[in-house]
């Protein structure tokens, strides 16, 4: 069998929000993969020399606050604590709750066959979502 | 416009999708997972008090650690594979075969974190 792909070219395909929030999930799939890679990577240079737990390094690096490593054998959460790792947390929760709320979306469309129950299910992620954001970078920020 | 079907939900469940099928459904249960945990996980550290220390017992709980952590894992390798696939459509024709490296790449780091969290659970 020849490999040749069935997708139809772009301009046969249209370009609307759907086909846009289809690549926006692969794209922060592939970010959220970047900015986890990241934080292990800061979590090694940092916690190298206090022997750190790898248990801990993975869950610092699946979401870079503070508060994660607390209870852990680090003996110092000043340089876990910073503007730069604040940030980097901020994004990997925007990018990932978009992400996995879009997902959320995508699930019910399959048993929410009306055009209206598909627009109320929309409405109501958003009223979700943004609450849950602003909570959790204060939650970040704060922490 | 509604999409109008007629299958119901045990028709459905007997549907013989195989390996492809099995990673569909594994990928939703994963994601809904992780949507809940980390709902909960953000209003009890904002919250705080009994109710966060109590959400919090829950989590720590290995057997909760085990089902977050096929969720997490299994979701982050399938939307890898889901990803490159779609992005490089070409990939497309060797679907089965990128699910059986999946496969072996969940499984050794799955097995081997679950290992890891039950003995941590029976010595404490």
């Amino acid at each position: 069998m020849a490999a040749r792909s069935n997708t139809l070219p772009l301009r046969k395909r249209g370009l609307n929000f759907e086909m846009l929030m289809w690549l926006f999930t692969r794209l922060t799939a592939l970010a959220m993969y970047a900015l986890v890679l990241f934080s292990i990577i800061g979590a090694l240079v940092m916690g190298a020399r206090t022997q750190m737990n790898l248990a801990d390094v993975l869950r610092w690096g699946f979401m870079p606050n503070s508060t994660h490593i607390q209870s852990s054998n680090v003996p110092d959460l000043a340089p876990w604590s910073t503007t730069f790792w604040r940030v980097t947390g901020s994004l990997l929760l925007l990018v990932a709750a978009s992400h996995g709320v879009h997902g959320f979306v995508v699930v019910l469309d399959d048993y929410i066959s009306s055009h209206r129950g598909r627009t109320v299910v929309r409405w109501l992620s958003i009223l979700f979502m943004v609450p849950m954001m602003i909570i959790g970078v204060y939650v970040i920020w704060t922490s | 416009m509604g999409l109008k079907r007629d299958v119901s939900l045990l028709k459905g469940a007997r549907y013989r999708g195989q390996g492809p099928m099995l990673t569909f459904i594994l990928h939703r249960i994963g994601g809904l997972g992780m949507v809940l945990f980390v709902s909960i996980h953000i209003l009890s550290s904002f919250v705080g008090g009994d109710l966060g220390i109590l959400l919090n017992d829950i989590y720590m709980n290995w057997g909760f650690q085990l089902f977050v952590f096929f969720c997490a894992l299994f979701h982050a390798v399938n939307g890898l594979r889901i990803t490159l696939l779609d992005l490089w459509p070409r990939l497309m024709a060797h679907q089965r075969e990128a699910i059986w490296i999946e496969w072996a790449v969940f499984l050794p780091i799955y097995a081997l974190a679950a290992l890891v969290i039950v003995r941590t659970a029976l010595v404490s």
